[in-house]
Formats: C-alpha cells, sequence, structure tokens
C-alpha cells in the first residue's frame, strides 16, 4: 500500500490530505491550526490525529507540504522601467507563488530604501535593463540596496553585461547573493522561469528555517513551495496532463480569500478575432495576479471601495444600504457569516464581485483606435474568450452551497465587451479543497494528479 | 556577441498600421550592424521611450506614413527630456503630412519639434544608415 500525506499550512490552518496512490483516491482530510509561532507540529499532530479519527491510523511512504503560513513568502520586485523590467520581476515573484510587498521602478531613493526596510521582504528580486541595455540604474539600486540595513536574500536578474559587479556589490552587505538568467533579456521577451526556480531553491534553503517550518522536518520529507506555487503546478498539470493522461485544455482558476483574490490562467491567451494587433509585454502561459484590495473579510471594505455598492446591490438584487450595512457587519467581525437571506446574497454578490474584478485584472483587454479612416484593435494581455473551463478553489468557494453563482463573475459581459473574459465557460468547483496537494503530488506522480484532479474536482 | 552592438529603437507611430517600410528599415540597420530593436506598427510614444531606456539605444526611429504625423509626433521630445533620455537622437521620416506640401516647411517644422534629422519620402535607407554612424561619431 502506498500511502502519501499532503500538507499545506496555511495561514490560518494546516490542511492535510491522505492519499492511496495505487487507487487514486482521497483517503481523507483533515485540518488544525496554523501552529508557526510556538511549534508547527503542534497544529499538523491535531490535524493528523482529526484524519486519523475518520481514516484509522495510517503509514505514509512520503509527506510533502507547502506553506502560505506566516504571511506567506513575502518578496519585494525592483526594475527599470515599470511597464518592463519591473512588471517582468513582479511576474516572476508572483509565478514562484510570492506575496508582492512592494514594486519599484526607476533609481531608487533613500525613502524607498526606508520603505523596503520596514515591508521586511523575505527575498528581494533585482531586474533592471535587457542584455547590453541600461548598466546604470541596476548598479545603483544595488548600491542602494546595501544600505537597507537588513540581511535579506537577493536574486539578481538583470542585464547580464553587469551581473557580476551587480552581485559584488550586494555582497558587500548581504550574505545570500544568487544570480540568475534576466527576466527580460531582449525588449518586451519574457524569460520569467529561471528567476521562478531560483526563488524556490531560495525558498527552500533560506526561508523554510527562517519561518520554523523545519521543525516539521522529522515528519515532513520537504516543504516544497508555496501554496500558491503548488495551485499554479496543479492548474498547469490539469490544463496540460501529462504524456499519458491528457488534461483539460485552457483553464482559468479563482481562488478567493478572506484577504486576497487569486487569479490563474493556463493559455497562451494570442488574440481570437481578426485585424488585432498585440502590443505591451508577452504574457507568461501559466500566470498569476493577485489583488490585495479583492478579498470577504480583511478588505470587505476595499472590495466595496473598487467594486461600488451598485456593482455588489446589482448582483444580488437587493439595495445598497443593505450592502454597505453587511460589508460594515463583516469587516468589524471576520468571523461573521450570513444570518438571513439578504445577507447570504450580498455575500454571494461579494464573491461574484472580486471573482469578476480580479479575472477583470488578469484577462487581457482590446482597445479600440479610431483613425479618420476606420478603426482598428489593439490587445494588451491575454484573450481568455476561448478559455472553456473555469475552476474554484480555496475556502471561500469550496465550503460554499452556491459556488457556481460566485464563480459566473468571470465570464465576458457585455457591459464590459472590452474585457477578454471566457466567454461561455463551464465551472468546476474544488471540492476537496485538494488542488494545492495535487500541485505537490504532481512533484512525485504526475499522472496520478491529473487523474485525482479529473476525478475530484467536479461540475458546479 | 551581438549585444555590445549599437542598439536603435524603430517603430511606425500612433495609429498607423504601414508595415512594409518598417521591414526594409530594420533589414537595413541590422545589415549595417545595428542591433534594431523593432516595435513594430501602431506604436504609442510612450512605448519607444520605454523601450530606449531599458535598452540604452542610442537613437529613435520614428516613422509615420499615413498623414497624421504632425500630431502624432509632437512631445516625444519633451517625453524623451521627462524620462531621463535627454538629447537622445530622434529621426522621423516616412510621408509625414498629407499631400504634397512643400518639404521645407516640413522639415522646419519638424526640426523645432525637437527631431534631429527628418527625412522625405523617397529617401534610401542607406543614406539614414550614413547620417546615423556619422551623429554617432562610429
Ligand atoms: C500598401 C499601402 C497601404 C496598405 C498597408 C499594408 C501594410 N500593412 O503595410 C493599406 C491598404 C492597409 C493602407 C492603408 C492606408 N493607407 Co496606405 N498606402 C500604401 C502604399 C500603396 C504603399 C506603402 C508601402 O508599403 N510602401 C513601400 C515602402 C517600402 O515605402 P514606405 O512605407 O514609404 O517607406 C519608405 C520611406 O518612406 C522611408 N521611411 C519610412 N519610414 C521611415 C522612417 C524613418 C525614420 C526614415 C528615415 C525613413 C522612413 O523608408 C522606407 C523604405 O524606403 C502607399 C502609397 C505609396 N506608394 O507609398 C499608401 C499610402 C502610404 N497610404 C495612404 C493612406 C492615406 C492610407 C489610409 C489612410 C487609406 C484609407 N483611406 O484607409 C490607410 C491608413 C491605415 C492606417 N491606419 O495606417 C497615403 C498616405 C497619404 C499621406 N501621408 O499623405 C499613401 C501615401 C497613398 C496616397 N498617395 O494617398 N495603405
Amino acid at each position: 500500500m502506498n500511502h502519501i500525506l499532503l500538507i499545506d499550512f496555511g495561514s490560518t490552518y494546516t490542511k492535510i490530505t491522505a492519499v492511496d496512490i495505487d487507487n487514486e483516491i482521497v483517503l481523507g482530510t483533515a485540518r488544525g491550526i496554523t501552529t508557526v509561532e510556538t511549534d508547527i507540529m503542534n497544529g499538523l499532530n491535531q490535524a493528523i490525529d482529526a484524519l486519523f479519527l475518520k481514516t484509522g491510523k495510517l503509514k505514509f511512504s512520503k509527506v510533502l507540504g507547502c506553506s502560505s503560513a506566516a504571511g506567506g513568502l513575502k518578496m519585494v520586485a525592483v526594475g527599470l522601467v515599470p511597464e518592463l523590467t519591473a512588471e517582468a520581476a513582479k511576474r516572476a515573484a508572483l509565478g514562484a507563488g510570492a506575496k508582492i510587498m512592494g514594486v519599484y521602478g526607476n533609481e531608487l531613493n533613500e525613502y524607498e530604501i526606508q520603505e523596503i526596510a520596514q515591508l521586511q521582504p523575505e527575498i528581494i528580486l533585482l531586474a533592471g535593463g535587457t542584455n547590453g541595455g541600461n548598466k546604470e540604474v541596476i548598479l545603483h539600486n544595488a548600491r542602494m540596496l546595501t544600505t537597507l540595513g537588513k540581511d535579506i536574500p537577493v536574486i539578481v536578474a538583470g542585464n547580464k553585461s553587469v551581473a557580476p559587479q551587480v552581485v559584488k556589490t550586494l555582497l558587500e552587505a548581504m550574505t545570500e547573493v544568487v544570480h540568475t538568467e534576466n527576466v527580460m533579456p531582449k525588449l518586451n521577451e519574457l524569460n520569467i522561469e529561471p528567476a521562478r526556480e531560483t526563488i524556490r531553491s531560495v525558498f527552500l534553503r533560506r526561508i523554510v528555517e527562517a519561518k520554523g517550518l523545519n521543525k516539521a522536518n522529522q515528519f515532513v520529507d520537504d516543504v516544497v513551495m508555496p501554496t500558491p506555487a503548488a495551485v499554479l503546478k496543479a492548474a498547469e498539470l490539469l490544463s496540460k496532463g501529462t504524456e499519458y493522461e491528457p488534461g483539460l485544455g485552457d483553464l482559468m482558476v479563482v481562488d478567493i480569500g478572506g484577504a486576497t483574490t487569486d487569479v490563474y490562467s493556463i493559455a497562451k491567451g494570442d488574440p481570437t478575432k481578426t485585424n488585432v494587433a498585440l502590443r505591451g509585454l508577452p504574457e507568461p502561459f501559466a500566470k498569476r495576479t493577485v489583488e490585495g484590495d479583492l478579498g470577504m473579510r480583511y478588505s470587505a471594505t476595499a472590495l466595496f471601495k473598487a467594486a461600488g455598492a451598485k456593482r455588489i446591490a446589482d448582483y444580488a438584487n437587493v439595495s445598497a444600504e443593505d450592502v454597505e450595512a453587511y460589508v460594515e457587519k463583516v469587516e468589524a467581525n471576520i468571523e461573521y457569516l450570513p444570518q438571513n437571506e439578504i445577507e447570504k446574497k450580498v455575500e454571494i454578490a461579494m464573491g461574484k464581485a472580486c471573482t469578476s474584478l480580479a479575472v477583470e485584472r488578469h484577462v487581457g483587454q482590446l482597445e479600440t483606435i479610431f483613425t479618420c479612416f476606420g478603426s482598428a484593435f489593439v490587445q494588451k494581455g491575454k484573450d481568455l474568450s476561448d478559455v472553456k473551463t473555469v475552476v474554484g478553489t480555496g475556502g471561500v468557494i469550496v465550503h460554499h452551497e452556491q459556488p457556481k453563482e460566485i464563480l459566473k463573475g468571470a465570464a465576458y459581459s457585455e457591459s464590459t465587451p472590452e474585457m477578454l473574459k471566457p466567454e461561455c465557460p463551464k465551472y468546476l468547483i474544488d471540492e476537496e479543497y485538494i488542488m494545492a496537494s495535487m500541485g505537490l503530488l504532481g512533484e512525485v506522480y504526475p499522472d496520478v494528479a491529473v487523474r485525482m484532479m479529473k476525478k475530484y474536482i467536479v461540475r458546479g | 556577441m551581438e549585444n555590445n552592438k549599437v542598439k536603435v529603437i524603430l517603430g511606425v507611430i500612433g495609429a498607423d498600421c504601414h508595415a512594409v517600410g518598417n521591414k526594409i528599415l530594420n533589414y537595413a540597420f541590422t545589415s549595417a550592424g545595428f542591433e534594431v530593436v523593432n516595435l513594430g506598427v501602431l506604436v504609442p510614444q510612450e512605448e519607444f521611450v520605454n523601450a530606449a531606456i531599458e535598452t540604452d539605444a542610442k537613437a529613435i526611429l520614428v516613422a509615420s506614413l499615413y498623414g497624421h504625423g504632425e500630431i502624432d509626433c509632437r512631445g516625444l521630445r519633451e517625453r524623451c527630456r521627462e524620462s531621463g533620455l535627454g538629447d537622445i537622437l530622434l529621426y522621423v521620416g516616412g510621408n509625414l503630412v498629407v499631400g504634397k506640401t512643400d518639404f521645407t516647411e516640413v522639415h522646419k517644422k519638424f526640426i523645432e519639434m525637437g527631431y534631429d534629422r527628418v527625412y522625405e519620402p523617397g529617401i534610401l535607407p542607406d543614406q539614414v544608415v550614413i547620417d546615423l554612424k556619422n551623429d554617432l561619431g562610429l
């Protein structure tokens, strides 16, 4: 018998999934409180006890973990032009599953250095300049970073022509400086995979220990990646499949939380309409975006501002006052759950607004250029109108009675025709809440992971 | 390595889709030993500037074929100064205005807008290459 235990050390809960590899079934799931402040094993043991109550005692041949405990992997990205290398650095960090504390472009000044010091990132990704391009700014920024007064691992992924000098400068103040390929070797050419890999290896070597996750080491073989990276990996597997197990093709994943909403897309996103010119930075095939102002509890007020009372009220078919009252309630008491029909409707509408706005910021846009001679179209970002599958995961969606209503916010809307959102997708729900686990499982048994996702992630 | 080559930014500005001249210029400057960062057609001013900053380009070659050159090209020099590119070389060519306006007028107007060289419609790419090499002291 081959049983594997997969652990997600979340910010609040430690969630575990026991999998029977031979029969490709989930034996059971359970959760405990994440106890990273004291000893991470306390919460994990709690979860394991709960699991064994359901399944009986199990033996595991392998135990793998991912983590977003203690605030997730906090990163700062630095580049030159905000729309170019700074954006590329940000995308690399997001793809690695990081929580982005700040993105900086151009020459860093003293105020920004103070700000970065206060943000307390665990890794800094330093880019700037295409290969053979601008050298001065990344050198300046390296010098500025040495005045941080903090020893933070720095990953250098900028103009290769000055990489050695940049690394040398940083080493004057930092112990861990790792050099990798430029996130933008040529103008408008995105190369984020090497930076993603490097972030992951620094996470493994340094951050796992710094966060006290290594205390779980006697039990857990490896805490291999940040949780969002595991979800991205799962999404990629489910989309592309493996050599022996076909995937579902292009897809999108939405994960709504109390504070943020994450959107993942696995798709090339080329124009689907004719007469469209593609502009701007190319998009990563596997793309993740995070919206810090869209969430159901901690970010309820921010969501209210971003979406507007009317949008939420219209979705819910209630009055704007009802929406406002509910938002105040949940922001004051994040444990609050809807108590009556109106509150239930508002709760769904808030989720739908999170989905809708987060997907609008994730997908590309079609801009019409009016000339005296007719109109031309310019596409920036991914055209996801042909994406046929939208998957919902994360606590809010998974535990909801009507997850599909929330996910419908992902679909194309005639009121915003410029947003290249999926036109007629089907909705799947990660009912057992196993996506992060399947991303981990995919590291060792990719075929099994694909088949299990196809089995357990079902129509909403 | 091609990275030691001098970089020039090339693009067709504004809502202009004429792509053929762009390909010819790209070919001409590449053969002459430059690294051409070609932004293609439909390029907003901002993208010329951003590209020049990130790649440390030494010149920006702006094309406008469809007759709106004056509106589209105005303000690019100011934008360069604003972004720290200062007096980077700016060349412009194509069919800059509608119809057969007297070229000395056109020339004067674009020089005043801050362009270093302004070309007539029939210009041969080789001449432009020679001019650029001179201006850069190559
Ligand atoms: C083919 C063509 C089109 C095609 C373009 C296809 C494509 N994707 O490229 C289509 C049919 C789409 C088209 C559309 C239009 N076109 Co048209 N088109 C032409 C045409 C016939 C040839 C252009 C061409 O490819 N020339 C060959 C290349 C090699 O030459 P070139 O572009 O001029 O470039 C050379 C030089 O100018 C110079 N150069 C160019 N750029 C630069 C930049 C620098 C820095 C330098 C130094 C030199 C330089 O070097 C190049 C190489 O030698 C010309 C007429 C003509 N014979 O030139 C009209 C012409 C350019 N078009 C014209 C017009 C008006 C239009 C439209 C507005 C028509 C309409 N009413 O819809 C639209 C505009 C669409 C848009 N938004 O851009 C006018 C422009 C009038 C003006 N400026 O006074 C022209 C001149 C025709 C005319 N005589 O009226 N067009």
